[in-house]
């Protein structure tokens, strides 16, 4: 029986924390997810967890000792936005290539610079390739779940790979919103406990970590961890439908709103998902066949479903909260254009780069993008593939 | 833990590079980079104990019964001469490698 | 119980085995394999390998010649990869999954470039936050596993490749940094500097009292490189005696904030005899360049004058 209750996108990621209790916890302030381990250092020092809260000094270090705690045979989390995450990169990377299932909350934050505190994905984007899970949440109640969710599948022994939680700074981790939480006991049954086969702290079996790792090993190790990204998928699926049998929440590898009878639709993540909805509702009133497709699993990319589920529109516009300045869009157009192509479906498609360093994205804008749709589906040309949505320039 | 080298395929790898067999560096001689080779002269040798904690490799036994060195571990022999350097009786002499004396 | 070298030796099996591939007559595999066994044979141990020489000669896919766990993750983060360990431990120790009745220690070691430059803020924050660890840093004097470049720990005037002796600069103008002092600085419980020398007593105590004195303690080791400090590899123990001869490498320990200098040579020698047979100060040889072994010596002098003043001051107050 879910409870409920009104938190704010940091507080249900610090709550489900709290209910997973891991062992260590290491982390360094940055905005917007400082809150995160200030509301869990209150839980350590109250006695409501077991962990040991590590004040580290840097996110370098916050990541640093996570990979420690994992490998130790425990189980560690952290939380970091933008420039932390930055700080992190060379030991995101490490994390994964040890295969440790570390989990990590990711509150989305502009990449310096210059310096901006606000939301959008340039942070996600720039470890998309690191060999970690990518969970993208719409609103404090995805963030809850994913977090309920991540530890079965980072440790699953088929996976074992570390898995990142996204959502939008500001935007949804201060927004206070109502929320459906599960009991303590529940969510100790759901996520299990962790027992690793080798770790650092098994005195009778003595282990080594992070070889030097020359030609003649590191690309089959590289190659282990392509293939366990692979797997990630079913698993991903399965635990979402044990999480669904449990609290009647459904979630896919992504999710599809009034898509199936759509022409036209965005695809996005996190927030503007939700901007998005009220829009397609009212455009769909007036007759037009708009829809959605939001991405949630962002790592391991779902190319194949992507693609079969946006094969029947007449025009898709691709929304990227983070611009890679390589002349030709944004990380995800890339990623949907390329999945279509490799499944050899063809749809007119547009890209539009938005919500840069907290930009507002407001439903006129979204309703926009619809508008420039409806022209392509009629005349099936796309002029100009790569856009910005909501940026000043002069007129021309 | 199965034997791994440069031809094992990646699926049976360990996972991530970890090693489950500690010390296992033990497989693998250096005794093969030596250029110059420490000799033992058991006669000279007055057991000091100065040449086995100077060794990098490791390579000079000690028998915990009664304490006392013996022969050097060429398995292992870098050759850097530093025991032969600290033995103050003379008892470990270097002579080139591969050259009969 | 007294230090007895041999039965150390005999019977207590070397946690850090042959097999390894440092170079011949490399410092740091002596004082690593003396450092290891000065833990309790009993206690496990959980080792953290800052990147550096140690590190990609002692780990080498599929060899490993640690006979305890170990972890390497990278160059600056030794200290911060083993906390997060360590704290991994109490918290599984606290919840009962782990055997109440065995210790495990926590051992980290790290070059002078990962301990001394880039790695000093992880250790700090590790060192400050007070994980039960120890931080051993081999000092070689440069990041040799890179190719001898100059780190704040290389001695002031010597020739490395990224400050090389040249027509204009002599080599690395600047004093080298005092890291010992730095720790003191964080108020350990144990800080101390040693050196593997005549029966390697001096090591071996330090390390145990090192890694048995609870909270977060420090061993600043020096541990010569024969490639990058131009000496023949068989000359590793006599260059440790002039190191600590010449007070260059004072040795000394600090519990509690009190200082004991543990060797105070008989009669102090000139430090131009610790200079001499290492070609990184050879440029200091040359005619006309006297002043610099000049400025060496007042350096030395008055580094080791502030010692015993410490020690003095800091017994006093006692």
């Amino acid at each position: 029986m879910s409870i409920r209750e009104r938190l704010s996108g940091n507080e249900a990621a610090a709550t489900a924390m709290k209910q997973i209790n891991p062992d260590v916890v290491a982390a360094f302030p940055i905005t917007p997810s400082t809150e995160i381990p200030q509301y869990f250092s209150t839980f350590v020092a109250n006695g409501s967890v077991d962990t040991e809260f590590v004040a580290v000094e840097s996110e370098h270090s916050a990541m640093s000792a996570c990979i420690g705690a994992e490998s130790a045979g425990s189980r560690a989390m952290t939380a970091t936005s933008a420039n932390g995450l930055s700080l992190m990169w060379e030991m995101i990377y490490i994390a994964s290539s040890l295969r440790l299932p570390i989990v990590l909350s990711l509150v989305n934050r502009a990449v310096s610079g210059p310096l901006n505190i606000h939301c959008d994905h340039s942070d996600a984007m720039g470890v998309r390739d690191s060999g970690w899970i990518m969970l993208f949440s719409e609103n404090n109640q995805e963030a809850y779940d994913n977090t309920l969710m991540a530890h079965r599948i980072a440790e699953d022994e088929n996976v074992r790979l570390p898995l990142m939680i996204c959502q939008d700074g500001f935007i949804t981790s201060h927004s206070i919103e109502n929320i459906e939480l599960e009991s303590d006991d529940e969510v100790k049954k759901f996520v299990g406990e962790y027992h690793p086969e080798h770790y650092l702290l098994d005195d009778q079996n003595p282990i080594a970590v992070g070889p030097l790792d020359l030609q003649a090993f590191l690309f089959e190790h590289k190659a282990q961890q392509g293939e366990a990204m692979k797997a990630a998928k079913q698993v991903i699926l399965e635990v979402s439908k044990d999480f669904e049998a449990w609290t009647g929440r459904h979630y896919g590898l992504f999710e599809e709103y009034r898509l199936a009878d759509a022409e036209m639709a965005i695809v996005c993540m996190n927030s503007t998902a939700g901007t998005t909805k009220a829009v397609v509702d009212r455009l769909r009133e007036n007759g037009i066949k708009a829809g959605l497709l939001k991405i949630r699993v962002y790592r391991p990319f779902p190319a194949e479903e992507v693609a079969n589920a946006l094969s029947h529109l007449k025009a898709i516009a691709v929304l990227d909260r983070a611009d890679s300045l390589n002349a030709i869009g944004g990380a995800l157009f890339e990623d949907v254009t390329s999945s279509l192509y490799v499944e050899n479906k063809h749809v007119p498609m547009v890209n539009y780069v938005y919500g840069i360093g907290g930009r507002d994205t407001t439903e006129k804008d979204i309703e926009s993008v619809y508008t420039d749709l409806t022209e392509i589906v009629k005349t099936g040309k796309v002029e100009n593939p790569y856009r910005y949505l909501g940026l000043r320039r002069e007129e021309k | 833990m199965t034997k791994i080298d440069k031809s094992t395929p990646m699926e049976n790898l360990t996972t991530g590079g970890d090693i489950y067999e500690a010390g296992n560096a033990r497989d693998f001689k250096t005794g093969d980079w030596r250029s110059m080779r420490p000799v033992f002269h058991g006669d000279k040798c007055k057991q000091c104990g100065l040449c086995f904690p100077v060794c990098p490799e490791n390579a000079i036994p000690v028998k915990k019964e009664d304490l006392k060195r013996t022969d050097f571990n060429y398995d292992y022999c870098k050759g850097c001469g530093v025991c032969s350097k600290v033995c103050p009786f003379g008892a470990i002499t270097m002579k080139e490698e591969g050259v009969d004396q | 119980m007294p230090y007895n070298l041999k039965e150390v030796v005999a019977n207590k099996p070397s946690r850090f085995t042959e097999g390894h591939r440092m170079c011949a007559g490399c410092g740091a595999p002596p004082v690593t394999r003396m450092i290891l066994r000065a833990l309790k044979e009993e206690d496990h141990a959980v080792i953290a390998n800052a990147t550096g020489c140690l590190e990609v000669s002692s780990f080498i896919y599929p060899y490993t010649a640690w006979t305890d766990s170990y972890i390497h993750t990278a160059f600056e983060c030794a200290a911060a990869t083993l906390s997060g360990a360590e704290a991994a431990y109490q918290a599984m120790k606290r919840q009962g999954k782990l055997p109440k009745d065995k210790t495990t220690k926590f051992i980290a070691f790290g070059g002078d470039g990962g301990t001394y430059d880039i790695g000093l803020q992880s250790l700090s924050g590790a060192m400050e936050r007070g994980h039960d660890m120890t931080y051993v840093c081999y000092d070689n004097g440069a990041y040799m596993n890179t190719g001898i470049q100059r780190s704040s720990a290389t001695p002031r005037f010597a020739d490395t490749t990224t400050s090389p002796a040249g027509k204009v600069i002599p080599g690395k103008m600047q004093p080298r940094k005092d890291l010992a002092k730095i720790m003191v600085g964080h108020h350990l419980p144990y800080v101390a500097q040693t050196i593997a020398i005549n029966n390697f007593k001096d090591l071996y105590e330090k390390s145990e009292k090192a890694i048995y004195t609870d909270g977060p303690t420090f061993l600043n080791v020096l541990s010569p490189c024969p490639r990058g400090w131009g000496y023949p590899t068989e000359d590793l123990m006599p260059i440790n005696k002039l190191a600590v001869e010449t007070c260059y490498w004072p040795l000394y320990e600090v519990v509690d904030g009190v200082y004991h200098v543990t060797y105070k040579p008989a009669k102090k020698l000139p430090v131009e005899e610790f200079l001499r047979p290492q070609k990184r100060f050879r440029h200091m040889f040359k005619p006309g360049n006297e002043w610099m072994i000049e400025e060496f010596q007042k350096e030395v002098d008055s580094r080791w004058q502030e010692l015993l003043d410490l020690e003095e001051m800091t017994n006093k107050a006692e």
